[in-house]
């Protein structure tokens, strides 16, 4: 089909390099946000059809709290924070310390301590990723985007689905281990475009198969 | 042609489906994606396509998911219908979608890709001679909508402003 199917163990494992490295770099900022400990799950990285991008946050319909950003430079992309309303509720609230606060009727007030998240989690990931492949990669400023998943993240499939119905997802669980049960659980999505594949391979020394 | 019978037939991003009476055709979280609905109310037979990107031009390469563009998926669309036994006279389409999720600069043309589905479907539906009865698109919010075959009325819901009927 394409490229993405013929990825090679190797290569996979260097996916997962980078969502360990940037996730890595997330999770102690947000931990220094939130003071507390935050943990994350191993990376995983799918090769998923633009329908099962969707399912894995619950169905194209599930609303969702996104910070988009576009990345440009030498390896362009797309990058999602995406937590689910609750999440952002249990955020916000920690944050400002805010009592009133529905995702449905959002103030300016949480809106920009969210967005300020996403850009903060969002900006040290990509510094770590940045560092460790060795190019320039510039974020755009995010946008926060209440929204259903299938609307916001079909944005980011965009410069795939010019050549592919599917695509490579590395995707990072972050869990704040509160002692309230109630854990913020981000999801990151990097969505790097088809072109920038090759570029990050051959900077970390990756031969195709 | 495959029709699917049951309660409510899904339609994914870049899918396309039909179904006929009582059947409903649903298809969820459109964001610059437009959904087209082509129906033959006489017959209550419809087929509903999710459409992400303008043109099968801008494909770079073949062997493509044809269902993914305005200018293949309506084509496939009506020509389905009418080899199924839909008259090509009868023939009304409605559509929902091409919203514009994020407003942000940037070089490339994702920006504009929600006028863009919507100006190729329009462009399809002209060259079939297929009139729209009515559409609820642009804007900002993201649209699930669901086409009834009984009463021919396509339900539009956005998490903001509830569901309408068109």
């Amino acid at each position: 089909m394409s490229f993405i199917k013929s990825l090679s163990g190797t290569q996979l494992d260097a996916l997962k390099e980078i969502g360990n490295i940037g996730s890595g770099h997330a999770a102690t900022a947000l931990s220094m946000m939130l003071d507390r400990k935050v943990e994350m799950s191993i990376p995983s990285v799918r090769v998923v059809d633009f329908n099962e991008m969707m399912e894995l946050v619950g169905g194209p319909e599930t609303l969702i709290v996104a910070v988009f950003l576009r990345i440009e430079g030498d390896a362009p992309g797309n990058m999602f924070f995406v937590l689910s309303p609750e999440e952002a509720n249990a955020f916000v609230k920690q944050l400002t310390g805010t009592t009133s606060f529905s995702i449905a009727d959002i103030d300016e007030m949480s809106a920009s301590a969210l967005q300020e998240m996403g850009n903060i989690l969002a900006g040290s990931y990509l510094s770590a990723l940045s560092d460790f492949i060795n190019v320039l990669l510039q974020p755009s400023v995010p946008i926060l985007s209440i929204d259903m998943a299938g609307a916001i993240l079909a944005e980011g499939l965009y410069e795939l689905s010019h050549v592919s119905d599917y695509a490579i997802i590395i995707d990072t669980l972050i869990d704040d281990h509160s002692q309230d049960n109630r854990p913020i659980q981000g999801h990151f999505f990097l969505l790097p475009d088809p072109d920038s594949f090759s570029k990050i391979f051959n900077n970390l020394g990756v031969q195709p198969q | 042609m495959k029709t699917v019978t049951g309660q409510v037939v899904k339609v994914g991003i870049a899918d396309l489906k039909f179904a006929k009476s009582p059947d409903i055709l649903r298809t969820s979280g459109l964001g610059s994606c437009v959904g087209v609905v082509i129906y033959d109310q006489g017959l209550k037979m419809a087929g509903m396509a999710h459409v992400m990107l303008p043109e099968s031009k801008q494909a770079k390469k073949t062997n493509q998911n044809m269902y993914k563009y305005a200018d293949t998926a309506i084509p496939i669309l009506i020509e389905a219908l009418i080899k199924d036994g839909a008259r090509k006279f009868a023939l009304k389409a409605k559509l929902a979608g091409g919203a514009q999720m994020f407003s942000f600069t940037s070089k490339n043309d994702m920006l504009r890709v929600g006028e863009r589905n919507i100006q190729a479907v329009k462009d399809q539906l002209e060259i079939y001679r297929i009139p729209i009865i009515s559409e609820d698109i642009s804007g900002n919010s993201g649209r699930t909508i669901e086409f009834s075959l009984e009463t021919c009325l396509l339900n539009v819901r956005t998490v903001s402003k509830g569901a309408t009927n068109i």
